[in-house]
């Protein structure tokens, strides 16, 4: 991709990482970013309407996990198309320690640590193959998963584990426990957003797009390709593992279907693509222009039934005629917006 | 376990095998000479379970006769979708093509729910069924694993003994040298589109004569595609045959000795397995 390639080339390289740490703050976007993504979190809140938080909680879910998502697809080139996998085994151990009796920051905690510990042990496996068998080789191990835990006594097999309302008790009840959960992923995904930023316009992400533009050239000058590899895999995986324990906390009960579906796996490649992969604020606008535009379509009488069709036509054209996302054509169209779009 | 039963479950596996087969070796197809990972290979084969279905009971035409116009369709379908959704993108990183293929895959999928809901259909046909002392074999998966291996020679012979064949060949090989050489790469790359089509939904309709089916069945049999065309290597068609047998063997044997829910948990861990050790497959990749 020419566009993308340019713009690694016009990044400036810091001189220090002290210095360029306080120029990541500094960069107008971020903030831009982070603004709209906490204005629009605090819209329930402030207007305290239940019905609107749960609108945006799924927005919010799928920006947390694009986004990490992307630091893998977009930074890195890897086509992870089980990346659901991650958000599948952070909830189901999550829910099984909740229901053990342990507390929620800890089970978010663990849910997170689980991911990136089988990212880490996968990861220097995988790794090594590229491009369609990688993709493959996440299906596969998706499906592993998903079959072996449908066959698991301890996470309850095919019907999976259910908390009991005593759970929610120590959280003020179920109803606050849904705030609670709400104020937890609104964090979770603004700092999704901050580490996608970080890692883009660190030394670490430059040496993952140099992966992305051509791996042997990227090992020829001096990235440690399995290693830059293995860590890109491993962060975009523990906020998904960390997400997947808060969402299945508020649903009360997580079955393998739920937990590991391909299709919503393969919904986050479409958002970072519609939005733009390998920039921070398009898996944000994918997300939510997803999102917003399932819904509309799911709640319309007319294109309730075809919501699946027109959804896989607008991918189509998106995939056909606007490959980089809506931010990347808009960052190679204007250049200057490069600055305030990241 | 009775020695019968086993023997009863081998045979079975073993027939099965083959119709998964040539479901891979679509897939393989598509693979070796476009370099594409065909994810509407799935819908492609519960479109093929449906127009049998549909022929036969609408217009009360024998399966295996509907199987030629279901083929035909196929061959016709997977040319306008390598036009519409894959010429443009054939030369873009993998992520564009298996994107465009999952957007054709959810396209049919979302047509197919909203006319057939997602409810299982059985097809009321039978042929009998064989015995052999203790074993006893439905009629309808002989004739199937017959007219797999019809299919598979047909696509030898069309490969190695037809002038076009030797291009799709050429094209698999080097497609850049195969169009210096006066090749017309873009209608090849179609026509192994449809070729690979063609097989899906030939698979579809034979596995809808003994095995009910929804319009979401397709994408069962495109995982177990995919871990075929994995073991016998991408790119092989010949390797996917032997991978739809082995994985048939091993649907029949697996549920002898565990409990039935295991046999994907082994399939899956296999397809991970062999990828990682020998991505180029059991019987050697096209590259």
């Amino acid at each position: 991709m020419k566009d993308q390639q340019q713009s690694s080339v016009a990044l400036p390289l810091p001189a220090g990482r002290a210095a360029h740490a306080l120029g990541v703050w500094r960069n107008p976007g971020l903030w831009l970013v982070l603004a709209v993504v906490g204005l629009a979190g605090a819209y329930p809140i402030i207007t305290n309407q239940a019905a609107i938080r749960e609108a945006i909680f799924t927005i919010l879910l799928s920006i947390a996990l694009a986004s990490s998502l992307n630091i893998l697809l977009g930074y890195t080139g890897y086509v992870s198309f089980g990346h659901v996998v991650f958000f599948g085994l952070g909830g189901y151990l999550g829910m099984y320690l909740l229901s053990s009796g342990v507390s929620l920051p800890v089970a978010v905690l663990a849910g997170g640590m689980i991911a990136g510990l089988l990212a880490f042990l996968l990861g220097s496996a995988i790794l090594r193959l590229r491009g369609a068998y990688f993709a493959l080789a996440t299906i596969g191990i998706n499906e592993a998963m998903r079959t072996f835990i449908s066959n698991f006594g301890p996470f309850g097999g095919p019907t999976g584990i259910s908390l009991n309302f005593a759970v929610y008790k120590p959280y003020g009840g179920a109803a606050q426990a849904l705030w609670l959960t709400y104020y937890s992923l609104l964090i979770l995904t603004l700092v999704a957003i901050v580490l996608s930023f970080q890692i883009k316009h660190s030394k670490f992400g430059l040496g993952l797009r140099a992966i992305r533009e051509d791996e042997d050239a990227a090992e020829v000058m001096g990235v440690v390709t399995p290693r830059a590899k293995t860590w890109a895999y491993v962060l975009s995986a523990i906020i998904p593992g960390m997400a997947g324990v808060l969402f299945f906390f508020k649903n009360g009960n997580i079955e393998p279907l739920d937990a590991f579906r391909l299709h919503f796996s393969i919904e986050l490649l479409v958002m970072v693509m519609l939005g733009g992969q390998g920039t921070v604020l398009g898996p944000v606008l994918g997300a939510a222009g997803y999102q917003q535009l399932r819904g509309f379509l799911l709640t319309n009488p007319t294109f309730k039934d075809y919501q699946l069709v027109l959804a896989g036509a607008l991918l189509l054209l998106i995939v056909l005629f606007i490959p980089a996302g809506a931010i990347g054509w808009l960052r190679s169209r204007f250049p200057r917006l490069r600055r305030v779009l990241p | 376990m009775n020695p019968g039963f086993l023997l009863a479950y081998l045979i079975d596996g073993l027939l099965i095998g083959f119709v998964y087969g040539i479901a891979a070796m679509g897939l393989t197809l598509i693979w070796g000479v476009m370099n594409v990972i065909n994810l509407a290979h799935g819908p492609m084969i519960a479109l093929g379970m449906f127009g049998v279905y549909l022929l036969y009971v609408n217009a009360s035409i024998n399966p295996y006769l509907a199987l030629l116009i279901v083929g035909a369709i196929g061959l016709g379908g997977g040319f306008m979708i390598y036009w519409i959704a894959i010429h443009r993108v054939i030369n873009a990183p993998h992520l564009s093509t298996l994107l465009a293929t999952f957007a054709v895959n959810m396209i049919i999928v979302g047509l197919g729910t909203a006319i057939f809901s997602t409810s299982p259909y059985t097809m009321d046909f039978s042929l009998g069924s064989l015995r052999f002392g203790m074993v006893t074999i439905q009629g309808t998966r002989i004739v199937a694993a017959l007219a797999a291996m019809l299919v598979t020679g047909g696509l030898y012979l069309f490969l190695y003994r037809t002038a076009t064949g030797k291009y799709v060949r050429a094209v698999a090989n080097n497609r850049a040298a195969a169009e210096l050489m006066g090749i017309p790469s873009a209608r090849i790359l179609a026509l192994s589109f449809g070729l690979g089509t063609l097989l899906a939904m030939v698979s579809g309709g034979l596995i809808a004569t003994f095995f009910p089916f929804t319009i979401l069945s397709g994408g069962t049999y495109e995982l177990k595609s995919f871990v075929i065309g994995v073991l016998g290597g991408l790119g092989n068609p010949l390797g996917a045959l032997a991978g739809g047998l082995i994985l048939g063997l091993f649907e029949g044997i697996i549920p002898a000795l565990v409990p039935n829910t295991w046999v994907p948990v082994f399939e899956f861990l296999l397809f991970v397995l062999i990828l990682l050790v020998r991505p180029t497959g059991l019987f050697g990749a096209k590259r």
